[in-house]
């Protein structure tokens, strides 16, 4: 019996800022059931009059926390709803939401690889969920991830990539940094492209190694990105993609 | 290799739409295995572009970019188009 998709009243725990930009919110759900990485949430506001505006975001945490679930979400300036997440949401506060959704862009413990991650911006939170179940599962599955932000300001969760990184087993973590490189910045620093991702898949064997490609962020970098590992030589059906919609 | 390089940033994919085509269908359709009705080029569900921005949501072949689903939301309930889809496969 497959339990219907419901609505319901989520109460803001905690709100975390990531950036000057991306903010966790962790949220208590009645109705909690277990999620995949890179499933995500609807959230939907109603207005006084009854307008009513939805948008999806992805769910950050792995899903050993039973009962709560850690959303990402980025500012943008114009946007219906974020904006009310960032300014007018403090903890206590109730979200309409539904989920977990998607059974597409998902990649869990077990489902093999090798595992390339490709994010840009906040396209990195579906992303941080499978590195968080694999390393909650301690998968042996070889992983890396590469991840495109504009400044250093802007990299979300870049402290436990860093320890993520340099755990055993942990994953190839690389970063490009596309607008402005702090002094001694080591990364890349241009938009993503071919050599850019054959520099990274050596570190999961080569193309050869037949990787599962997971791209996220605003839609033409993921467009780019996929374009350039389809030129590369992988095949279409191991890319799998979630574009964000346009960039602010 | 046909590819064609469908230039608009305000598509996305299917996976964005998960939800309401949950709400529609009853369960999950994304992994469904589809079978575009124009062109025969069979993937996920979920790697079909979405088009959203509309007064429906319109979902378009990676291949030919010819609609396989499209739906509208009315006040007597949602209207679903599967003329462009020669199947749906569970998987």
């Amino acid at each position: 019996m497959v339990e219907p998709l419901r609505w319901q009243i989520g109460t803001v725990t905690a709100i975390q800022p990531q950036t000057p930009r991306v903010s966790s919110f962790t949220l208590a759900l009645p109705d909690w059931r277990p999620h995949r990485p890179g499933q995500h949430y609807d959230v939907r506001l109603t207005a006084a009059d009854g307008y009513q505006a939805q948008r999806s975001y992805s769910i950050a945490s792995a899903a050993d926390r039973a009962g709560e679930v850690e959303l990402g979400v980025e500012r943008i300036a114009d946007g219906e709803v974020s904006p009310y997440f960032h300014e007018v949401l403090v903890e206590g506060d109730q979200v309409e939401l539904r989920g977990p959704i998607g059974g597409y862009f998902v990649w869990e413990p077990g489902m093999g690889g090798p595992l390339l991650l490709v994010g840009g911006g906040s396209g990195v939170v579906p992303l941080m969920a499978m590195l968080r179940a694999r390393r909650a599962a301690a998968d042996p599955t070889p992983a890396a991830l590469l991840y495109s932000s504009r400044q250093i300001d802007d990299v979300i969760y870049r402290e436990e990539l860093q320890r993520l990184a340099s755990e055993p087993n942990g994953p190839a973590v690389f970063h490009t940094l596309t607008r402005e490189q702090p002094s001694g910045w080591d990364g890349f620093a241009r938009r993503i492209d071919g050599p850019m991702l054959t520099e990274v898949l050596d570190r999961l064997g080569g193309i050869g190694s037949g990787p599962s490609a997971y791209i996220c962020g605003p839609t033409l970098l993921v467009e780019n990105a996929a374009a350039a590992l389809t030129d590369l030589g992988l095949a279409p059906a191991l890319i799998r993609t979630e574009r964000f919609g346009p960039t602010t | 290799m046909t590819r064609i390089v469908l230039d608009d940033p305000l598509m996305l994919d299917a996976n964005a739409v998960a939800g309401e085509l949950q709400e529609m269908m009853g369960v999950e359709v994304t992994t469904f295995l589809a079978r575009c009705a124009h062109c025969g080029n069979r993937g996920e569900l979920g790697t079909l572009r979405a088009w959203t921005h509309g007064p429906g949501v319109v979902l378009r072949c990676v291949i030919c970019s010819e609609v396989v689903i499209r739906w509208v939301r009315r006040p007597d309930g949602a209207r679903l188009d599967l003329r462009g889809a020669a199947f749906l496969q569970p998987r």
